[in-house]
């Protein structure tokens, strides 16, 4: 079954305290080339059926709404994944 | 909602059988709860301290009913799952609420840390709630200013007055860009600031705003736990304030009902 994925990312003016936390973990590893990290989240939303038009404008829609928050973050990227 | 036996004396409630009391206790002010709602019971207790009834309202009702106004509690609705409050903010009440308090009767409505995530979530109140500049989970009292007295929340507090709360959060840095901020601190919508040490590492020491009606205030401090004698602050950190300085805020909305039900 076909799915789409919606990136999130918190906005660029945004401070991420997760990502801080991250990048600062990363050379305790040994994990010396990476200046910083900002964290995101990505959703999976499985469609029974062909994706259509409508089917991914409410995918875009859904992705404004609900799964992010405009003051903080930003869909940065919805596509189609065949199964 | 179950009466409690109450185990200290609200020194702000007017002794039963007043009538002020009765006039007082006609006044209803809901308490919504959500799936991992916490502070419920302890806003329903602040409500009733202060004289008021107060009315057990479930996230999947479709009717307020006949409330007077509405507190929206702490804790982690849906698991702080998302975004903290952003499952909750599409509640079938939380559509009636969001109308209420837009409408021309400008339903008083107070959100509090989780309530509080909710109100910017449903777009009531401006700006967002991020994880603590520090990332962990912090518990502490807290000293804040009131900025702002002229809300239906804060007006039996002085301008400027300094109270102790107890504070508990994660998700509790407040952010907006610095437009709405300016436009926040122009209008007097900043009610509460923190006082001494900025916990979360919110935006200007910012720890409540409200809109610009002042019907709705949020904050991530937590008011219903510093309303009784023995059960507040005050004899932890030696950092002043009393065990009731969160009381004004539901004798506050209390007044505003009975004043404009005169």
């Amino acid at each position: 079954m076909p799915r789409i994925v919606v990136d999130v990312m918190p906005k660029p003016e945004i401070l991420d305290p997760q990502g801080k936390a991250i990048v600062g973990a990363l050379p305790r590893l040994g994990f010396t080339s990476f200046s910083s990290v900002r964290q995101g989240k990505r959703f999976e939303l499985t469609v029974d059926g062909e994706v259509t038009d409508a089917v991914l404008a409410q995918a875009r829609e859904a992705a404004e709404t609900l799964l992010s928050n405009p003051v903080i973050e930003d869909v940065v990227n919805v596509e189609v994944v065949e199964a | 909602m179950t009466e409690l036996p109450l185990i200290g004396e609200a020194a702000a409630a007017p002794s039963a059988g007043s009538p002020d009391a009765s006039r007082l206790a006609g006044a209803k002010i809901g308490v919504i709860t959500f799936p991992g709602t916490l502070d419920d019971r302890d806003a329903a207790r602040a409500v009733r301290l202060a004289g008021a009834t107060p009315v057990a309202l479930w996230h999947a009702d479709t009717s307020l009913g006949d409330v007077d106004a509405v507190v929206i509690p702490g804790g982690f609705s849906y698991g702080d799952y998302l975004r903290a409050g952003a499952i909750a903010r599409f509640a079938p009440l939380m559509s009636r609420i969001i109308d209420a308090a837009n409408s021309d009767a400008r339903l008083p409505v107070l959100g509090i840390c989780n309530g509080f995530q909710i109100l910017t979530e449903s777009h009531l109140l401006p700006g967002s709630m991020i994880k603590n500049d520090h990332l962990k989970f912090m518990c502490r009292d807290q000293v804040l200013r009131v900025e702002n007295n002229n809300t239906h929340w804060t007006s039996d507090y002085a301008a400027g007055q300094e109270i102790t709360v107890p504070l508990k959060n994660q998700d509790g840095q407040y952010i907006a860009d610095e437009k709405t901020l300016d436009a926040l601190e122009a209008e007097g919508r900043v009610v509460f600031r923190y006082v001494g040490f900025n916990p979360n590492g919110s935006r200007r020491d910012i720890a409540g705003i409200s809109n610009a009606a002042g019907n709705v205030v949020g904050l991530m401090p937590h008011p219903e736990h510093a309303v009784e004698v023995g059960y507040g602050p005050e004899s932890l950190d030696g950092i002043g304030g009393t065990d009731t300085d969160g009381l004004g805020f539901f004798t506050s909305v209390l007044n505003k009902i009975v004043g404009d039900a005169k």
